[in-house]
């Protein structure tokens, strides 16, 4: 009934697709600025909701910045980096798959926007290697942190198999079940000959091998960035491996009043920078293992509160990575629609504001990078 | 030549309208018409109301006697606690917005919806799921003991139902901002075409400015408490003192919202009143830009305060002066308003009907409840008055006797354009009169005992302040029954009161415009653009027995079209 009504409404318009605007608007331009300002004002929504992390994340680094400098050496800026040129990669595919859109060219526009969704895959990939990573060495939030170097031998068939941590599976089933769907989907659309339907599916299939990528790149990425652990994958390493980028050279202790020894951290700061830009030194003149093994924080001189920084690190990505997931969601309703060839010149709005909301999810993460991974 | 009938269907009663047009619960349910789902809105906070309500009589009734074993402590923290936050969260914040708003915003403006229908009907949905989680936390048996404002250490160490309800505050959160997004939104671009921004009633820019508080304070709230739930859940260390955290730093974050949304409460009432108090002295409002104004700075200033809420928490000095000072600032805006109201009744020719009635109380009401928010921004009287009934009476002062006030008034002046009926005036005069004194009855006593010391949110007291009490209790059912006199009344006139025309006040705002009740795409000839306060430009038609603008009243005259009526 819907559909009728609004024909009836729009026949004086004259636009060949009035279908597509809704009955209490005049006309395209109206709908189209009030979905401008609205996406605009939901960022503005979203920006403040990050907003309170942002300033729990202030207040903690400049209470106790000694939680911070001595947690951040446990992030890979190798696969932080990764993730950052990833987002920052399909932020380009979706603004031009906005431009497609704009200029009514839909296989452009579905190709742009399938490569922006394989992007946020890969990203979601990566992160999953890093968070298995972290909870195999008990990197958790503050009050389950527990730091060891001794990772648990995976127990799970796959695990063992394929020499990845256990929880990298877990985290897995989700994507695989998926992937299996989508393509039994997509096959089952061509059989019943649904050609928009079984493309559509195939994205989505391609999507999430998007995220197989990214735990592949993620686990190469480790490997190299650890220094080519004697086993193939960085994430099942002895006690005796190194781990860590670089690490903590600074004098750290058991502090429970962060207050009073404020001042002093304060006061060893350049010191600490010194020669951590000297460890900075060593780690590219060496290239491989023995470099690092000399660094690894004894977890028993760490704060006691080094988890908070944890406890944020998993508060923002893991509130990012929720974005990331919704913007799959998003994305793929995009699809669907180019797929049907939907967008025209003068009328393309639902690209244009995904595309506003995912370049906002790519900034966020491009304040989050080196806030968490670059401390120094 | 507009034929009687046609005419009495235009301006007047028509047969057909959005109440009837379709029928069955799903056209209800599943409606995209703003008009219903306010109606809907309507009705869910009412119930809100009635249910915190009950909630209020029962503590009254345990205080009513000295030493009362009538609740248990515990029973008694839970009372309170939801009292408290099922009036904050899902009655008056979402009360006069998202239910007088959704009805009128848009006819305001002459347009046929908001900007976004189906993500109004969501908020509604999601004002759903957020109580009901708010009220998981009685039906999980738990309970809920930490007052509405779930502070730190204690909510993390409860083991009450604190998840539930704060995630039912997180949802209803977010009904809230999608509610003000929308809003503001359809404001700015769905204004008829030449009604610029000064011609805007004042309800919408008061609408407007409360939907700027919506959209940037929320969220703050939102990631708040999801912070408390993984605080709760997993002991992330940000506000609990045992892993490092800072329970204080959740007070500010609470408060970052908390108290901008009490401007989420009584900037919408103010609009309110704005229209009532110059429709009913039919006299343009006195210092139009002045009030307008005054609510975008009150939703700016708004959110600079937020420490006087914690003058005693041992944030620093340096901060305390500021923010007292900055609390002052926030007074002003609100005492223009006052002050342009006064001024307006001024010479006017006053109708003390029911609405307003309702607008002379809120005067008088908010007036005190504003000054004696002025005592509690002062420091060093906070520092005596903090958390002792001078609070509670002071935010009841303005929640109730302002936010509630002006709901009521502005039911009874609305209803008519939305039920095309008329309400009993005598009873709900009555009704008005019950509230008033009723109210005073409650509250003023608080004020005394506050200043003596009573301290809130305690099962017993000293029996020096047993007449207090017992006064505060008997006010208390008094106000109770005037509430539900005023709700008798408005059920009933929608049902069964006399019809009445489209105009029956001589408003000049655009929805009265409009037949009663309205067209399902609210105007069937496209609204005239007239200065919402320019009462000169309604006359009285004696066909249709009510007034009706200037330019329609000549039926030789065709009015145009928007587009094809059909249901
Ligand atoms: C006219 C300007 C106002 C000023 C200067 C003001 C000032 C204050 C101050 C200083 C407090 C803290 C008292 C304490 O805890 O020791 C307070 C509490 C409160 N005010 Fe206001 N206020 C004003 C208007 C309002 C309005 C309009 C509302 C709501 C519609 C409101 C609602 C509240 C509430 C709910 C509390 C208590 C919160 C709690 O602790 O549970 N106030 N006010
Ligand atoms: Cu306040």
């Amino acid at each position: 009934m819907a559909v009728a009504d609004t024909h009836e409404i729009h026949d004086d318009h004259h636009h060949d697709h009035g279908e597509f605007i809704a009955h209490h608007f005049d006309g395209p331009e109206q709908q189209f600025d009030s979905g401008k300002l609205g996406i605009w004002l939901f960022l503005v929504t979203e920006i403040l909701f990050f907003g309170g992390l942002f300033v729990a994340y202030t207040l903690y680094r400049s209470n106790h910045p000694e939680i911070f400098e001595q947690a951040h050496v446990f992030l890979n800026k190798y696969l932080g980096g990764l993730n950052t040129i990833v987002l920052l990669f399909s932020s380009l595919t979706m603004a031009l798959g906005v431009r497609a859109a704009q200029l009514g060219k839909n296989k452009n526009c579905a190709v742009y926007v399938l490569i922006t969704m394989v992007c946020a895959a890969v990203f979601l990939g990566v992160k999953a290697v890093e968070y298995s990573h972290k909870w195999d060495m008990g990197i958790l939030v503050r009050s389950a942190f527990n730091l060891t170097y001794t990772h648990p031998a995976p127990v799970t068939s796959v695990g063992k198999w394929l020499h990845v941590s256990d929880y990298l599976v877990y985290i897995s089933v989700i994507p695989t079940l998926l992937l299996v769907g989508f393509l039994v989907a997509s096959l089952m659309g061509k059989l019943m000959e649904k050609n928009v339907f079984s493309k559509f599916m195939l994205g989505l299939s391609i999507m999430v091998g998007g995220y197989f990528l990214g735990v592949g790149v993620g686990l190469i990425f480790m490997d190299v960035a650890e220094g080519g652990a004697n086993e193939s994958h960085a994430s099942i390493q002895t006690a005796d491996q190194p781990l860590m980028l670089h690490a903590m050279t600074q004098e750290t202790r058991e502090d429970a009043s962060h207050d009073e020894n404020h001042d002093k951290t304060a006061e060893s700061h350049p010191a600490a920078d010194h020669v951590d830009g000297q460890a900075h030194h060593e780690e590219h003149a060496h290239a491989g293992g023995e470099a690092f093994s000399a660094h690894h924080p004894d977890p028993e001189k760490l704060s006691r509160n080094v988890g908070i920084f944890f406890s944020i690190y998993y508060c923002m990505t893991g509130l990012h990575a929720i974005h990331i997931i919704g913007g799959i969601v998003v994305l793929s309703w995009i699809l669907w629609r180019s797929l049907l060839g939907q967008w025209r010149s003068d009328y393309f709005g639902p690209v244009d504001y995904v595309g506003l909301y995912w370049h906002l999810v790519d900034l966020i993460w491009i304040y989050l990078f080196p806030l968490l991974y670059l401390i120094d | 030549m507009v034929d009687a009938v046609t005419r009495q269907k235009l301006f007047g009663t028509p047969e057909i309208h959005f109440l009837n047009c379709t029928k069955g619960w799903k056209s209800w349910a599943f409606t995209l018409d703003h008009k219903r789902i306010g109606i809907m809105y309507l009705i869910g906070v009412t119930i809100a109301l009635f249910l915190a309500g009950i909630f209020a009589l029962v503590l009254r009734s345990h205080l009513f006697k000295f030493d009362s074993k009538m609740l248990s402590d515990d029973m008694y923290n839970q009372m309170f606690t939801l009292h408290g936050a099922v009036m904050v969260f899902s009655f008056i914040i979402p009360s006069i917005p998202a239910a007088l708003g959704n009805l009128v915003l848009p006819m305001m403006l002459g347009a046929k919806d908001v900007a976004f229908p189906r993500l109004n009907l969501a908020s509604f949905y999601l004002w759903i799921i957020g109580t009901g989680c708010l009220l998981l936390a009685i039906l999980s048996g738990r309970g809920l003991d930490t007052g509405w404002t779930f502070y730190t250490p204690y909510s993390i160490d409860t083991n009450t139902g604190v998840i539930y309800a704060t995630f039912g505050a997180f949802v209803l959160g977010f009904s809230s901002i999608f509610t003000g997004l929308n809003f503001l939104v359809t404001v700015n671009t769905m204004r008829l075409k030449g009604q610029g921004w000064f011609k805007l009633p004042l309800f919408l820019w008061s609408l407007y400015a409360t939907a700027i508080i919506q959209v940037l304070a929320t969220p703050v709230l939102g990631i708040t408490l999801l912070m408390l739930i993984a605080e709760k859940t997993m002991h992330i260390g940000i506000f609990d003192a045992k892993y490092g955290g800072d329970p204080v730093l959740f007070q500010h974050f609470f408060w970052f919202y908390s108290h901008p949304a009490v401007y989420i409460m009584i900037l919408p009432a103010m609009g309110v009143i704005s229209e009532l108090i110059s429709v009913y002295s039919q006299k343009r409002i006195f210092g139009y830009s002045f009030i307008a104004f005054s609510s975008v700075a009150i939703a700016l200033l708004g959110f600079l305060v937020w420490g006087h809420h914690m003058f005693t928490s041992g944030q620093s000095q340096v901060v305390t002066l500021i923010f007292s000072a900055i609390t002052f600032t926030v007074a002003i805006p609100s005492a223009v308003k006052v002050f342009n109201w006064l001024a307006t009744l001024y010479k006017g020719s006053i109708l003390l009907n029911t609405p307003m009635c309702y607008a002379l109380s809120f005067i008088f009401l908010f007036g005190i409840g504003g000054l004696t928010g002025l005592f509690l921004g002062a420091l060093s009287t906070d520092i005596h008055l903090h958390d002792t009934y001078f609070v509670v009476a002071h935010f009841h002062f303005v929640m109730v006797g302002g936010t509630l006030t002006a709901l009521l008034g502005g039911l009874f002046h609305w209803w008519p354009k939305f039920f095309g009926r008329m309400y009993n005036d005598l009873l709900g005069r009555v009704g008005c009169f019950l509230v008033f004194s009723g109210f005073n009855l409650t509250f003023f006593p608080q004020f005394v005992m506050g200043s003596r010391g009573m301290p809130r949110r305690y099962a017993s007291y000293d029996p020096e302040f047993l007449p207090f009490h017992q006064l505060s209790t008997i006010g208390a059912f008094v106000l109770g029954i005037g509430i539900l006199i005023s709700f008798i009344v408005l059920v009933y006139a929608a049902f069964k009161g006399p019809r009445c025309g489209s105009n029956p006040f001589r408003a000049a705002s655009l929805e009265w415009q409009s037949s009663s009740p309205p067209d399902f795409h609210n105007f069937v000839h496209s609204p005239v653009l007239n200065d919402p306060y320019d009462f000169d430009s309604q006359v009285y038609d004696d066909e249709l027995d009510t007034y009706i603008s200037r330019e329609f009243a000549d039926p030789t005259k065709v009015p145009p079209r928007t587009e094809p009526v059909h249901h």
